[in-house]
């Protein structure tokens, strides 16, 4: 327990780095929000003099910075200035929808990639093994953007699937079972891309960890007393090779969370991806740093949680804790 | 042996790669910001190996002339009466030759009025085939300086960390870890963000370096501490300390050539992922703008629903992105065999 305290305390210090960094470059970079109004010739100047004391930004950057951790206490993360709004609601309205994908696409992901691996680590030469290899290099010479362009095109030339959003026009006002069936067919394409963007990894690192193990002496061992070939893959096999996946999981959230911001930007799911591009061209920075720490604080949460699994998972660590 | 062969088919493809592009005025047909307001959204020209009468041209092959069709606009037929021979070694626009020597002579081209365009037209008319080209020397570059950059900062980091350790270690682990918590692109869009956004092209592209290379340097520097802090603890460099050999000498001549090969696997991981960093952003309109093409600026008219739809040679420019990717990942793969 004390190292997951240990953990738990190192997260709070990644967040506060987080978010004290992006002040002091917000406060490093030239122009802002307000030097863009100011261009605009129809607000006048004494306007925005008096909505930068608004909002406080006339204070200076320590001041700033102890309010806005106030607000974040309050729960407010700040205050957007291109949508007058407090920005925490404004971000889980849209990070709700982004955990949808991020998160049915995880499991999916490893639902495939197990057994993928699992079975191209027992089979080295075996036909499942070769494609597999074959099927990984392709995907990771395609970077996210051109399988989601290349998806949506696909789905719109042969008027697949639904694309774009989250629901149809016509689904409004349908009952529970309507719109849901709505949503998992907005849903395919999306998480089609991030699935096929994180397999490549997750299948690799099954397969290394699975080989590992299985040329340990122990498991050649149990293969000469005569132990089934599947009781030893699964049995004996894959508990010990989980370590390192389970780790992988909480690592693979980065990258998931990235690629769904591209994905969202461009099959224009309303996520946090969207808000986020248009926040930065607006160069509403409360929202900016809101998103950027909520993506850390999702990603802190994976390792967390992996910690956590291990911990469950692995003796070795909970006898290394007692000790 | 054949691993050895595969490797060197690698090289030379990205060697031919990074030449095609560098001397991408030679081989474009057309100028970047040549527009033929005439032909916008032309598909990709047909080259002919026999024309109208059944002569075959295996040597000169022919290219026949694009017309509007008048009933509907943006489609077009081709005049099978009107072919024209591609011609090598043409005159055609004013370009400079890795940006130094003034010379009009390109590669092919055919006469007017009859155009060449492989990859088909954008929105204003403007060769695709040539664009790309020219783009992938803002792509590629971007991708090399900013790679150059982000294992300068790590190499740097790294070193003093695991040579000096102490508190200089654990301030730069922890800052690094900071780097490393945060989903990349996330980091890319904030460092962004904070940066002004109506700049012209070439600031942009030394702003893209910046961005990109800052971002990534925590991993390098981590792996290179790693090889640090057991090589300073070799016998022979403990030796050639003995010897009074000062932490700068020791560093250059005994520590600094063990992390070799982790820096060159580094580099190759690092370049096709910063080069699509680049490509991401110009994508989003946060990285090189109009007119200058780069590969990810010249993707985004697709975001536009009716040009995806109708005009499926925009997306060619990105499927000629998946073997460069593809050669890279091979080549970090192989390096990687080697290592182990």
């Amino acid at each position: 327990m004390r190292y997951l305290g240990l953990r738990l305390l190192q997260s709070m210090f990644v967040l506060l780095g987080v978010s004290l960094l992006s002040f002091v470059f917000v406060e490093l970079a030239p122009g802002n929000f307000f030097d863009e109004m100011r261009l605009n010739p129809r607000i006048s100047s004494s306007t925005v003099t008096n909505l930068r004391k608004q909002y406080g930004m006339d204070r200076p950057l320590p001041v700033r910075y102890f309010r806005w951790v106030e607000s974040a206490a309050n729960g407010e993360l700040g205050f957007s200035f291109a949508y007058n709004a407090p920005v925490a609601p404004l971000l889980w309205a849209r990070a709700r929808n982004t955990l949808l994908l991020t998160g049915s696409a995880t499991v999916l992901a490893w639902l495939i990639a197990l057994p993928l691996g699992i079975l191209s680590a027992a089979r080295q030469r075996g036909w499942i093994a070769q494609a597999c290899e074959l099927f990984t290099t392709a995907l990771l010479a395609t970077p996210d953007l051109l399988l989601a362009l290349g998806l949506l095109f696909m789905a719109v030339h042969f008027h697949w699937l639904h694309t774009g959003g989250m629901f149809s026009r016509e689904s409004a006002g349908q009952s529970l079972w309507g719109l849901s069936k709505d949503l998992a067919a907005h849903m395919i394409l999306p998480v089609t891309v991030l699935v096929l963007g994180s397999l490549p990894l997750l299948l690799k690192h099954t397969r290394a960890a699975m080989l590992e193990v299985l040329d340990s002496p122990y498991v050649r061992a149990s293969r000469a007393l005569g132990i089934s070939r599947g009781r030893i893959l699964f049995r004996h096999a894959l508990p010990a090779a989980i370590n390192p996946l389970v780790s992988l999981f909480g690592f693979s959230l980065g990258s998931l969370l990235s690629a769904s911001l591209l994905t969202e930007v461009v099959m224009s799911w309303p996520g946090l991806g969207p808000l986020l591009l248009e926040a930065v061209l607006d160069r509403d920075i409360y929202v900016v740093i809101g998103a950027v720490l909520f993506s850390t604080l999702l990603l802190v949460f994976g390792t967390l949680l992996a910690d956590v699994l291990l911990f469950a998972a692995d003796p070795r660590i909970r006898t290394e804790d007692l000790a | 042996m054949k691993a050895k062969h595969g490797m060197a088919i690698l090289l030379i493809f990205l060697g031919l790669l990074h030449l095609a592009v560098f001397a991408a005025g030679f081989l474009a047909p057309y100028d970047v910001a040549e527009q033929d307001r005439e032909l916008p959204f032309a598909p990709p020209t047909r080259i002919h190996f026999a024309d109208a009468q059944g002569t075959i041209h295996l040597l000169r092959p022919l290219v026949c002339l694009m017309a509007e069709n008048s009933a509907q606009f943006g489609s077009y037929y081709e005049d099978t009466r009107k072919c024209f021979p591609i011609h090598f070694l043409v005159h055609g626009p004013q370009y400079k030759l890795v940006g130094v020597f003034a010379t009009n002579l390109h590669l092919f081209g055919v006469d007017p009025p009859a155009r060449l365009f492989l990859m088909g037209t954008d929105a204003y008319g403007r060769d695709l085939f040539s664009r790309f080209l020219h783009g992938g020397q803002i792509s590629l570059a971007a991708g090399l300086l900013a790679t150059l950059l982000s294992l300068g900062i790590g190499i740097l980091l790294g070193t003093a960390s695991g040579f000096h350790g102490g508190w200089l270690d654990a301030v730069i682990m922890r800052f690094g870890e900071i780097f490393i918590a945060l989903p990349w692109l996330y980091l890319l869009f904030a460092l962004r963000a904070f940066l002004p956004l109506n700049i012209n092209p070439s600031q942009a592209f030394l702003l893209l370096i910046a961005v990109i290379g800052s971002v990534g340097w925590a991993r390098p520097a981590r792996l290179i501490r790693g090889v640090v802090l057991s090589g300073k603890e070799r016998h022979y460099v403990l030796a050639a300390r003995m010897f009074g050999g000062s932490g700068l000498y020791l560093m250059r001549r005994h520590i600094l050539p063990q992390t070799y090969s982790i820096i060159l696997t580094q580099a190759v991981l690092l370049i096709p992922q910063y080069v699509l960093a680049e490509v991401t952003l110009s994508f989003l309109g946060l990285g090189v703008g109009e007119p200058e093409p780069s590969w990810g600026n010249m993707l985004a008219s697709v975001q536009q629903y009716h040009v995806l739809v109708s005009y499926w040679w925009m997306l060619l420019p990105g499927i000629a992105l998946i073997p460069v990717f593809l050669s890279f990942v091979l080549l970090a793969n192989a390096l990687q065999a080697r290592a182990t």
